[in-house]
């Protein structure tokens, strides 16, 4: 129960912290990019999720207790795709190492029956 | 040696449904003959696909669930290939991952249980445990 106080209130001091962080990285996604103009709206919605969980540091499979991370959950796996398509590294996300060693190879296994693309957004 | 499957594959949109059930049955009676089984047949539906794939912008997704051997998979796939108009299929095995999911399964009850039992100990608290834990 303590704990659960303790990151309810740490995030306040953190979010200006980590904010800026999430400047560099969308920074970084440009520059990677690169292709025409970025469909904003929904995609910054998710980017803003993504930041949530970052922002706490935990790993998502974890604190759901998701086992099975299946390559048929194309919405989740959406989740840890950045729009170019590339799988977000774990430092962004906040996935614990063998969660993020079966999510990578779900989304691997997605892109293969087109539920995710390889490159660029699904248009 | 029997293992357990994943088919999953997609049609061309404008394939009718009679003859996705055809080559569904037709499938099957592949798997029944060499000593395998058909365990479910799911239809997730049309759906957009995240790339074209032969010019197809969209396609119709069909999921088995298949048991039986690697020799079975291999003709499986042979007959999906020379299958015109299957345009995308991908098979995945998925018994040693449900053989992994059933034991942390059996880990996490076992402990459930094992702090039921001690929260039994005080009488009134055992109800209160399982809330908590769910």
């Amino acid at each position: 129960m303590a704990d659960e106080i303790k990151t309810e209130a740490a995030p306040a001091p953190e979010r200006t912290e980590r904010s800026g962080g999430g400047e560099r990285s969308g920074g970084g996604e440009r520059g990677g990019g690169g292709r025409g103009p970025r469909p904003g709206g929904s995609g910054g919605g998710r980017e803003g999720g993504r930041k949530f969980f970052r922002r706490k540091k935990v790993c998502k499979f974890c604190v759901e207790k998701i086992d099975s991370i299946d390559y048929k959950d194309y919405r989740t796996l959406g989740q840890f795709v950045a729009e170019s398509g590339k799988i977000v590294p774990r430092r962004l996300t906040g996935v614990c190492t063998p969660h993020q060693r079966r999510l990578s190879t779900a989304i691997k296994l997605a892109r293969n029956i087109a539920l995710l693309p390889f490159a660029g957004r699904a248009s | 040696m029997n293992r357990t499957y994943e088919l999953m594959f997609i049609v061309r949109p404008d394939m009718p449904e009679e003859e996705q059930e055809k080559l569904i049955s037709t499938l099957e009676s592949a798997m029944t003959s060499s000593g395998g089984a058909m365990k479910k047949v799911e239809r997730m539906g049309k759906r957009r696909l995240a790339y074209t794939v032969r010019r197809f912008y969209e396609g119709v997704y069909i999921l088995l669930t298949v048991e039986g051997s690697g020799g079975l998979v291999h003709e499986l796939e042979r007959r999906l290939r020379v299958t015109e108009p299957v345009i995308k299929f991908l098979t995945v095995r998925v018994d040693e991952e449900q053989k992994r999911l059933e034991k942390i399964k059996k880990i996490r009850d076992s402990r459930r249980k094992a702090s039921a039992t001690a929260a039994a100990a005080p009488a009134e608290a055992a109800v209160e445990a399982p809330a908590t834990t769910a």
